[in-house]
């Protein structure tokens, strides 16, 4: 904690004061159990049990990506048969048939974005717990990336789903989506969760950078 | 503004104090959602998850891992997950996941193979693999106990299981043009399918694997004959050539067909699995009962040669056995060589014609030799009788010859002996040498000096003879040549004297005119005299009337 680091910041719950997140009116409460004077907004000093709901959705998103790339996402049945795609299925015959950039994409996108978005939020979590302060403004900025990236996951669902309402050639091919494609959305949404419920503000909180503590 | 003003603050409102607060934090509901949703998926998977099966193929052609899958009546029941060679490398190990409700499919004789576009002479089949790719084919097996490692077929079977009807095994000497598949007939209808074939362990003879479909099964019964119809069936016979073939199909891929020698309403259909000789034609099955013959053995004082084993043993014509073998026996007691023929006589052909007129004392051998033996008192005898007199083949026939020399045979001995009678071509040969040697008994010698001597006095005679005409030339001829130069003269002068101009001659015509004028005269008188009598006493008028 030297030079500018070590500078304190004087935050609003030293003061007492809490901004209320509905309406942005400040109100003066000590306790946290109070609703907005203004809207009737609850009022929250940081994101209400934040750390709690971001392990429960880091926790479910981590449970659904087990299914998500064990299961099909695609499933296509032509007259050569019916064939099941998994995530890394796809990614196999993407590299075997000579594809390897957009197999790499895919790689990327699929299944090491969606793996390293659910670490890097145990790794949030964790510190905040540990009360590490550890490099403070990187994991702040490891957190708003993962939130801006957090959507684009959604890509692969959108192509199956694309997929699966134009691939409608009656017996001669038709394809639906697997039990995977539900699991991996659910990774998506469940990890976006998991982001929005962490409250970065505890980063600084549990460092004692902020004099409330 | 920057500064915070404790008024100002204190002039801030006080929260409004919050009632019933939530202890169990709600969002924990999501991880208990995923993870039972996850475990939900994890306890589906291994419940849902079948049986892995093994099956082993000969080879792993159009079969891939992970896409080729097993189908039974066409619907999907298992999927095949890895393709591996087998630790001796001589078969390839399929490993298919099977879908869960297929754990009542997997019998011990549950059978698989893999169906591929085939094209054989029975047919086409599998064609709809050429788009879709191999598919793993299963048949549904009748036993009770479960298995997981089965052993594939290389062709798909003829039959699946659930077809109704009755598995038979047929015996037989060759395989002819059989095959998987043949068809097998009866009365010209296509009832069943040759099943399987293999070679006896021993090598000397086939089985051959039947099917036949029901309702036709009840045609089989216990004296069914079964026979190779296939190929074209070509006899020459009395009424002409007769060509005989159970179906076209049958001449290209071959084919079994059966009947029963006599059908009867109440004949039980024979049990499946029952065992069949399959004999090599439709005669030959007809004459081929499976009961065990009766033996007898003859002793033939003539050759045997051209007598084979199986050659046909007849009765009048009526074939009722066959030679068994042929032996040499030593008999040192009288130091002579004998040449039992056994031969096998089919009782059941023989009580088949025997039946209306009177009922078998006994139906055991011992019964069957007692009559045989009444049968030998009445000359009942084997004979040996060529065949063919162009490939001098031999064969045993059964008669009765009334003149035949009276023998006796014991019933009691096993193979019982049948009395013989020389026959045929060995009569005639025995007839034969019976005039040779007659003819060598005559006495030639002393007929040939016989007929010397004779001849010696014929030369003495014809001497004699030859002596006589030439003492008649010697002494007669000159005196007859006079004889007849002179006889020769008077004949001219003969001739002479009765020429016709000769003087004698005139003579006699003149003499002749005359006598014929006398006669005229004369007629004419009688004549006159006729017409008037009194002239003789009057004389002749002298103007007529």
């Amino acid at each position: 904690m030297t030079g500018a680091e070590a500078k304190r910041f004087l935050s609003s719950s030293a003061l007492g004061l809490v901004g209320c997140s509905a309406c942005g009116e400040l109100n003066r409460a000590l306790e946290c159990e109070c609703s907005c004077w203004c809207c009737g907004a609850p009022l929250q000093r940081r994101k209400h049990e934040s750390l709690s709901r971001s392990w429960a959705y880091l926790l479910a998103a981590t449970i659904m990506y087990v299914p998500a790339n064990l299961y099909p996402v695609l499933q296509s049945r032509t007259v050569a048969g019916e064939e099941s795609h998994t995530i890394l299925g796809g990614v196999v015959a993407l590299w075997r048939g000579g594809s390897w950039p957009l197999a790499l994409l895919v790689f990327f996108a699929s299944i090491v974005v969606p793996l390293l978005k659910l670490l890097a939020m145990t790794l949030l979590l964790v510190s905040v717990h540990v009360r590490s302060s550890w490099r403070l403004h990187e994991r702040a900025r490891l957190f708003r990336l993962l939130e801006f990236v957090g959507r684009w996951s959604m890509l692969d669902i959108f192509v199956v789903a694309i997929l699966v309402a134009l691939v409608r050639l009656r017996s001669l091919a038709t394809m639906d989506a697997g039990p995977g494609a539900l699991a991996f959305a659910a990774v998506v949404v469940l990890s976006m969760l998991a982001a929005q419920s962490f409250d970065v503000r505890l980063i600084w909180d549990v460092a004692g950078r902020n004099e409330h503590t | 503004m920057n500064t915070p003003d404790p008024q100002a603050v204190a002039s801030v409102p006080e929260a409004v104090a919050r009632r019933g607060r939530v202890r169990l934090p709600l969002v924990w509901i999501v991880p208990a959602l995923a993870a039972l949703i996850g475990g939900w998926i994890a306890v589906h998977a291994v419940l849902e998850r079948g049986p892995s099966v093994r099956i082993r193929f000969q080879t792993a052609e159009g079969l891939e891992p992970g896409k080729t899958v097993i189908r039974f009546r066409s619907v999907e029941v298992g999927q095949v997950r890895t393709i591996e060679l087998a630790t001796d490398h001589r078969t390839v190990l399929v490993t298919a996941e099977m879908v869960k409700d297929a754990r009542s499919l997997l019998s011990e004789d549950t059978r698989f193979w893999v169906v591929r576009p085939r094209i054989a002479a029975g047919g086409v089949s599998g064609l709809g693999t050429l788009i879709s790719g191999s598919f793993i084919g299963m048949d549904l097996g009748k036993s009770r106990r479960t298995a997981r490692e089965f052993q594939g077929l290389e062709v798909p079977p003829v039959v699946t299981g659930d077809l109704p009807g009755r598995d038979f095994v047929l015996h037989g000497g060759t395989l002819g043009s059989i095959e998987v598949g043949s068809p097998v007939y009866f009365r010209h209808v296509p009832v069943g399918r040759v099943t399987e074939f293999r070679l006896d362990a021993d090598g000397q003879g086939i089985t051959v694997g039947v099917f036949i479909e029901s309702p036709y099964d009840h045609f089989v019964v216990r004296d069914s004959r079964f026979w190779h119809a296939s190929g074209v069936d070509v006899s020459v016979g009395a009424d002409g050539v007769r060509v005989n073939t159970e179906s076209v199909a049958a001449i290209l891929v071959g084919g079994i067909a059966f009947e029963t020698p006599e059908p009867s309403q109440e004949a039980p259909a024979a049990a499946a699995g029952t065992q069949y000789h399959l004999a090599p034609s439709r005669v030959a099955a007809m004459k081929s009962p499976n009961e065990t013959p009766d033996l007898y053995v003859l002793y033939f004082k003539n050759s045997l040669h051209g007598l084979a084993v199986g050659a046909p043993v007849d009765f009048n014509g009526v074939e009722v056995g066959e030679v068994r073998s042929t032996k040499i026996e030593y008999d040192p007691a009288n130091v002579i060589f004998r040449f039992p023929v056994e031969i096998a006589v089919y009782p059941q052909r023989v009580r088949a014609r025997y039946r209306q007129e009177s009922p078998r004392p006994d139906t055991d051998v011992t019964g069957t030799y007692r009559f045989v033996e009444r049968l030998i008192e009445h000359g009942f005898r084997a004979q040996l009788r060529t065949g063919s007199l162009l490939t001098g083949q031999q064969y045993v026939a059964l008669d009765f010859f009334p003149r035949a020399p009276r023998a006796r045979s014991d019933p009691t001995a096993v193979p019982m002996m049948l009395p013989t009678v020389p026959g045929g071509l060995d009569d005639l040969q025995a007839s034969l040498a019976d005039i040779l040697r007659k003819i060598d008994a005559m006495p030639l010698q002393r007929l040939g000096s016989d007929a010397d001597a004779a001849l010696v006095s014929l030369r003495e005679a014809l001497d004699t003879a030859k002596q006589l005409a030439d003492q008649i030339e010697r002494d007669v001829t000159p005196e007859a040549r006079t004889t007849l130069v002179e006889a020769r003269r008077t004949l001219s002068a003969v001739n002479e004297t009765l020429a016709s101009d000769a003087p004698l001659e005139q003579d006699l015509r003149q003499s002749l005119k005359q006598l014929t004028r006398a006669a005229e005269a004369l007629r004419s008188l009688a004549d006159y005299l006729e017409r008037h009598p009194e002239a003789l006493l009057r004389g002749k008028a002298r103007d007529g009337s």
